[in-house]
């Protein structure tokens, strides 16, 4: 594998939201992304991951008070040093409640307000929000109400929004706990094209660890401000014990592997499918006895 | 036994803009059991449980709750038998403080003080609010105060709890308390109506599940039954959990398999069998 450059480091990284008396929200946190790579951030609520996410941005910490210790890099960018205008073109954010981040009277406009405070032209705006709704599935929804969408299109139009920015990156917070299923499917098909398809880096806080196995190259684990774990699904979800102990939950088909294999019914030498395709292939022989 | 719910032919047409919310829907609710409803958002499940608390009254058809037809029935007078946890808990809570909010049900079925101390108590341990008995309900994360949604209804003691989406928005730790709580109602004989997407939590907690599409009833069967059958399954675009699908393809790939499990216990003891045949 060719090592390309990263795209966002954290060095040492160390903030407290209030005084340094206090518990830090994130602890030491060293975190290499390069481009392309599609991250799944895992951890109980409260474990630092808004925190992490609030870091790449630059809004920590530029626009939230407390004490920061580090440095993050993203494309180049010291974020204590570059303003968050700046930072916003580089990195889209989308949060967990899509009604928090709406705010305009049509679709279109919602699109356009970002652009328009960083002075696009009108022509270039309309071409850019044709473009981002169609990336998204919302083409023909323009003159519509924000508020009248369901709440996976609300937050597809959020992804939209972060879109027009051109940004290299794209941040979701938990962006599927407020959409029932057909949302749910709806946001993490259009998370994967946009980074199988256009490359873009992909950090998505998520409890759906079966999701996050499937897509994820690049999985975190964070407990308590601090990253426990980072590496391939595969080895992450290797650590069983340590996941369970933390209160998180393993992909069903990896924690099956791994009971099976206590047991002594099957040698996977500690590496357990965390797909379901994988998972067919490695487990359908032991249905097949009788057969064989 | 008499049924706890009985439904027949119920129709309920929202006001603004004639929509049909519920569509000719006839079911009966056994005491003591666990019904998960599930459908996408829009296809009727909360328009349908609001019924059983008599925050909705059918538009045409009767509910009756223990008997009773609620149609002429304020919700006070339903609330005593049927206790409903809000998806949103902003939308239930509005005591002052974590412990009054827990002491407000009882006290309004006119409860005495001390038995309602030992169920707030209770409550407290049961759930864990242990640090937050005197804070504002709002000032406490939304994962706790869902879990205090639960903990209100649960001090009133309803022969019925409906919970709607009482996992959403939750970690591991908190949905692992919902789990607690389902089958503690299911040990103390409650019946449990669960509104939900989360399939791995109904297919471990569910005996029945009733699945609605577009305000109709279109299957009423184990969960086994249900995420057995692809054609509800892909038309509801509702995922069983990964274990369930893991022993479905199995089965498409070897005949000589054909459980359907519902987790990841019933597939390793499948295994177990395999293994000594």
């Amino acid at each position: 594998m060719t090592e390309t450059k990263p795209l966002i480091e954290f060095k040492d990284v160390t903030f407290w939201y209030g005084s340094t008396e206090d518990q830090p929200a994130l602890k030491n946190i060293n975190l290499t992304i390069h481009e392309g790579d599609y991250v799944a951030l895992l951890g109980l609520n409260g474990a630092g991951k808004t925190t992490l996410q609030l870091c790449i941005n630059g809004v920590i910490p530029n626009s939230i008070i407390g004490e920061f210790q580090g440095e993050v890099i993203v494309d180049g960018n010291d974020t204590f040093e570059t303003p968050v205008r700046e930072m916003a073109k580089i990195v889209g954010m989308v949060f967990d409640n899509p009604e928090f981040q709406l705010s305009q009277m049509s679709v279109g406009e919602e699109i356009a307000l970002g652009m328009e405070s960083l002075g696009y032209s009108y022509p270039d705006m309309v071409k850019t929000i044709d473009e981002v709704l169609e990336i998204v599935g919302l083409t023909g929804l323009i003159d519509r109400s924000p508020f009248g969408l369901s709440g996976g299109q609300q937050q597809r139009l959020s992804i939209a929004s972060a879109l027009a920015m051109q940004p290299k990156i794209l941040v979701m917070d938990e962006p599927t706990s407020n959409v029932d299923p057909i949302g749910k499917e709806e946001i993490f098909q259009v998370a994967y094209q946009l980074n199988r398809e256009r490359n873009m880096t992909v950090i998505m806080a998520e409890h759906e660890v079966e999701v996050m196995a499937q897509y994820a190259n690049l999985v975190v684990v964070m407990h308590e401000g601090e990253i426990v774990l980072q590496g391939t699904p595969e080895d992450v979800f290797s650590n069983v014990e340590l996941i369970q102990n933390l209160g998180l939950r393993m992909p069903q088909v990896a924690a099956f592997g791994h009971d099976v294999e206590k047991l002594g019914l099957i040698d996977l030498g500690g590496q357990y499918p965390v797909k379901l395709d994988q998972a067919v292939e490695t487990y359908g022989p032991l249905f097949n006895k009788k057969a064989g | 036994m008499e049924p706890i719910i009985k439904v027949e032919n119920l129709w309920h047409i929202y006001p603004t803009g004639n929509v049909t919310a519920v569509r000719d829907v006839s079911l009966e609710i056994n005491p003591g059991e666990i019904v998960g409803i599930i459908g996408q958002n829009g296809s009727g499940k909360t328009t349908l449980v609001k019924h059983f608390i008599g925050l909705l009254k059918p538009t045409k058809g009767v509910v009756y709750v223990n008997g009773k037809d609620t149609a002429p029935l304020k919700v006070q007078q339903v609330a005593a038998n049927v206790g409903y946890v809000y998806q949103n808990p902003n939308h239930q809570l509005f005591a002052r403080t974590v412990r009054d909010e827990l002491a407000f049900g009882p006290g309004n079925l006119g409860i005495p003080e001390d038995e309602i101390e030992a169920r707030v108590d209770q409550a407290v341990k049961f759930f864990g609010l242990e640090d937050f008995l005197e804070l504002h309900p709002y000032r406490i994360s939304f994962p706790l105060r869902k879990l205090v949604g639960m903990a209100s209804v649960y001090t009133m003691r309803p022969d019925v709890f409906i919970l709607d989406e009482p996992t959403t928005g939750q970690d591991n730790i908190t949905t692992q308390t919902v789990y607690r709580l389902i089958k503690r109602l299911r040990d103390e004989g409650s019946t449990v109506l669960c509104v939900a997407h989360d399939m791995i939590l109904l297919a471990e907690v569910v005996d029945r599940m009733l699945v609605m599409r577009g305000g109709d009833l279109i299957m009423d069967g184990t969960p086994r039954e249900v995420f057995s059958n692809h054609e509800i399954m892909s038309s509801t675009h509702l995922t069983p959990p990964q274990i369930t699908t893991l022993s479905l393809k199995i089965q498409e790939k070897y005949q000589s398999f054909n459980k359907t499990v519902l987790s990841i216990d019933e597939m390793v003891s499948e295994v177990q069998k395999s293994s000594q045949s």
